[in-house]
């Protein structure tokens, strides 16, 4: 144990604590005081206690950096520090006790007026809460204390109890750390002990292995009640089905009980982000400040668990990528202190939390740099995404706008980590970001993992359960109208649904069955959506919505890697559970091309996974252009009866707002189809929240089995040509064609606000 | 491969197999299997014992025969690592008590992959029992 030359044992009734001397230590362990077992389990109280009121002081210390003068506060920092000291000194945990001895002077100086707590000194207390959390940390492993030596620290502390902190290091004599009103410690300290006796009273605390046994229990029970219900639905037996009723209701009771038992406030996890935040400001030379709405709203523990890495690191993000330097702020005209908002709420069965701060946001144009940099994409590909879409580049593997990378975000754990981990417990993950005005990251999580509510589905005789936090809609195409809808473009499967173009998946072939296909023809799809995109999975029937236990899959079935799981269903059959990511993946209908796309547009398909797609358009009476698929958001048929001229362009009402359009055969130099036409399609482009129609003169195809753009082939409104389906088409300029709609399309919109933080102006 | 074990007994085809008691945590007669698309051959499916879901593999299979339509009577449900797996054999049998001095190591003429399956074997007074690996006979790894 390292001693400290010039501390020594305080008498016992000056601190409030019994004193243990080595030599008392000695006795207690040699002596049979307490059995063992008794003295671990007393040791394993005295960590869970301390860990949960550390947790607390780290969030009292920041906040009483702010408001210094806290009485409240300091007093019930200086508790907790007393109480981690007596119950140290009677555990014999000498190390522990030294410097929380030393601490709890210094607090007592400071809660009495005496001192006024400054940077350094709350520096050092929190330095001295991280001395205590190492001691407890040796302790949790090995059972003793260890090897640390605190005695910079100690005499830091003492140092800093003097009123004048930049007085010399040297040792203080010991009465200027002798706080005066001692007798008020100890009615602090029997306050507090009988404060606590009265919260022990009401609660009690539980092995996290019981209380995940009984949820799997009540789980099972779950799955016995629905099969009873079902069994009585079938025998008309009134008795049988009142009793089946009753059954019904108290288990549902019983899994929202054992359910709740489960949840925790997110705040458990929040408590530590304003240390975080502070932490790191002092390292980045920020200054920020962290608000807290909604810090009740409760979520099972595995899955509190199980965001708060991602959490921590996305407001980690927030401090070292968001917030400006205060120089910096100040100049922009904004307040020198940013702010990280952290919001929880629950809506539609899921809770979202949100992320924000009022920094500089996410440049979309350095994303792109740094992404084409990083080989992510080429600067073709580039071009045609969205800034919405280029944002996004943030959440691929590989990518971090670090411009040093430091050591605080930057290390290689990026967004990318942080949507696996969300993704991986059903969550998703959203990005806002208005540059110069901040970013908002939104994560949804599901309120618990136990129970999930699942869409059964037969195909090929097979029944499967598709988890309803994928679903998106159900589509049946009836017969008469499936060669109109379901189109099958160079082998890939595509649905027209309202518009758009969604890439299909047949589960049958996918998962190597043969298909047994309704008699009347029609065909069921289920649509999904994964890692932002959506996809059609094509199953032979829908059987119903249950409620549904996932059970894991045992190792000679993990390999397939189609299923989430199995479960049992209501008549006592097992079922698998779809993985709708692999199932996606492994169609090619996901991937890393198509994660290009990003997010923030889960309406734009595109039906290629490596090779770039292209709708081939007429333009006039011959003319073949290929238009990138990517820049294609809905294809429309509409009435030039509705065609309105404003300010000598060509406008139509569409969705409840006014499209420009372009006639691409004028912006081609063409000639226009001769003759008037009722209806026209329209190539409709959208971006940023705005859109542009372009108008053709006919759809022809979708391919993607061209063989390389040449760009010695081109005219006006084209970027070259390309080779698709053994004919020539022309690549069509995106981006003038669009200026021809919309001159202003790519002018900066009016900032957005932040929907709920106040932005500064 | 010393003193004496106890070996619970059922047959695939016309042959006898072991497994040590141990490992086996009862012998039912074979439930509903729900088949897995794409899994190993040998991967009958799942099934439901009692709200678990219990991987079912063909023992058939794994001892290299020929497969039949319709899945063995018996499933003998075995637990290995944690997991539970069923084994379908075509009948039962009794629960043997074998000598040290019954037992030999694996014949060496035994090649292929049933070799890896068998343990030893062990000389009934009628008839010769083979004694099954259960770490092997649930090795079933899926294509990745």
């Amino acid at each position: 144990m390292a001693r400290i030359p010039h501390l020594r044992p305080v008498p016992a009734d000056r601190c409030g604590g019994p004193q243990r001397t080595d030599a008392t230590r000695e006795e207690l362990e040699g002596g049979t005081v307490f059995e063992l077992s008794e003295m671990e389990e007393i040791v394993q109280e005295f960590l869970v206690e301390s860990h949960e009121n550390l947790d607390q002081l780290d969030r009292d210390l920041v906040e009483l950096e702010r408001d210094p003068g806290s009485r409240e506060l300091l007093a019930g920092i200086f508790r907790t520090i007393h109480t981690i000291k007596g119950t140290s000194g009677f555990l014999a945990f000498g190390t522990l006790e030294q410097v929380s001895h030393v601490g709890e002077g210094l607090l007592s100086r400071l809660r009495d007026g005496e001192l006024e707590l400054d940077f350094e000194r709350a520096a050092a207390l929190l330095d001295l809460v991280d001395a205590i959390r190492t001691v407890l940390a040796s302790i949790e492993a090995t059972g003793a204390e260890g090897q640390h030596d605190f005695s910079a620290l100690v005499a830091q502390l003492e140092r800093l109890q003097s009123a004048d902190p930049d007085a010399p290091r040297l040792v203080q004599p010991r009465p200027a750390a002798d706080p005066a009103p001692e007798p008020a410690d100890h009615d602090g300290g029997e306050t507090e002990v009988d404060s606590r006796r009265g919260v022990a009273d009401h609660t009690i605390r539980v092995d996290i292995g019981v209380l995940d046994e009984l949820m799997q229990m009540v789980g099972e029970l779950v799955l016995t009640r629905n099969r009873i219900v079902q069994q009585a639905g079938t025998i008309a037996d009134p008795a049988l089905m009142h009793t089946a009723h009753r059954l019904d209701v108290i288990a549902a009771g019983l899994q929202e009980g054992v359910m709740k038992t489960r949840m925790q406030p997110i705040g458990n996890i929040w408590s530590r982000m304003p240390r975080v935040v502070r932490d790191l400001g002092v390292v980045c030379g920020r200054q920020v400040r962290v608000e807290m709405e909604g810090r009740e709203t409760e979520l099972d523990r595995s899955l509190l668990e199980a965001i708060k890495d991602p959490l921590t690191h996305l407001v980690r993000n927030a401090v070292d990528h968001g917030i400006e330097p205060p120089q910096e702020r100040v100049a922009l005209g904004k307040p020198a202190e940013g702010v990280i908002g952290l919001r929880a709420y629950q809506q539609g069965g899921k809770v979202h939390v949100e992320i924000a701060d009022d920094g500089r946001g996410i440049d979309p144009e350095r994303v792109g740099l740094k992404a084409v940099e990083r080989g992510l994409l080429t600067p073709e590909q580039l071009a045609a995404l969205s800034p919405e879409e280029t944002t996004s580049l943030v959440f691929q593997p590989g990518f971090s706008t670090a411009e040093a990378v430091s050591s605080v975000s930057g290390r290689g754990v990026g967004m990318d980590v942080v949507r696996t981990n969300i993704e991986q417990v059903g969550g998703t993950v959203a990005l806002r970001s208005v540059p110069g005005f901040g970013s908002t990251v939104t994560l949804q999580i599901p309120l618990t993992l136990a129970i999930i509510p699942a869409l059964t589905v037969a195909t090929g005789g097979q029944r499967l359960a598709i988890p309803q936090l994928s679903l998106v809609e159900l589509v049946a195409v009836p017969a008469g109208e499936v060669r109109t809808t379901i189109e099958d473009v160079s082998g890939v499967p595509v649905l027209r649904l309202r518009g758009r173009l969604l890439p299909l998946v047949h589960l049958d072939a996918a998962l190597g069955l043969t298909s047994c296909r309704r008699a009347d023809g029609t065909v069921s799809v289920v649509v999904v959506q994964s890692e932002g995109r959506q996809f059609g999975i094509v199953v032979d029937r829908v059987v119903d919505t249950e409620e549904i236990v996932v059970k894991p899959l045992s190792s000679q079935l993990a390999g397939i890697g189609l299923y989430a799981g199995a479960m049992v269903s209501g008549d006592g059959a097992v079922a698998l559970i779809l993985d709708v990511t692999a199932l996606g993946h492994r169609s090619g209908v996901l991937g890393a091309a198509r994660d290009l796309a990003g997010s923030a547009e889960p309406e734009q398909v595109a039906v290629e996974q490596e090779r770039e797609a292209f709708l081939i358009v007429g333009v006039g009476p011959e003319r073949r252009v290929a238009v990138p698929l990517a820049a294609v958001h809905r294809i429309e048929e509409l009435s030039t009866a509705t065609l309105e001229q404003v300010g000598g362009r060509e406008v139509i009402q569409y969705r409840d707002g006014i499209l420009p359009l372009a006639r691409l055969a004028r912006v081609m130099g063409v000639a226009e189809d001769p003759g008037p036409q009722e209806r026209v399609p329209v190539v409709v482009y959208s971006e940023g929240g705005r859109s542009v129609g372009l108008v053709v003169s006919a759809i022809h195809d979708i391919s993607d089995d061209f063989d390389g753009v040449s760009s010695d082939l081109g005219g006006p409104g084209l970027n070259g040509s390309v080779v698709v389906g053994r004919q020539v088409a022309e690549l069509l300029d995106v981006r003038g064609a669009v200026l021809a709609a919309d001159p202003l399309f790519y002018e900066p919109a009016a900032p957005a606000t932040l929907d709920w933080m106040a932005v500064p102006s | 491969m010393s003193g004496t074990r106890q070996l619970s007994s059922f047959t695939v085809d016309d042959g006898l197999f072991g497994l040590d008691v141990e490992h086996v945590q009862e012998v039912i007669r074979t439930p509903r299997i729900t088949p897995v698309p794409l899994a190993p051959p040998a991967v009958l499916g799942l099934a439901n014992l009692r709200g678990q879901v219990v991987t079912v593999l063909d023992l058939r299979a794994r001892l290299g025969l020929e497969p039949r339509p319709e899945p063995g009577a018996v499933t003998v449900v075995v637990q290995h690592d944690g997991e539970v797996v069923g084994l379908v054999a075509d009948a039962p049998g009794d629960v043997l008590e074998v000598s040290a001095d019954q037992q030999d190591p694996p014949p060496e003429a035994l090649t292929g992959p049933p070799a890896d399956l068998i343990s030893g074997t062990c000389r009934l007074p009628d008839r010769l029992l083979l004694v099954l690996d259960v770490e092997q006979a649930v090795r079933v790894t899926a294509p990745a």
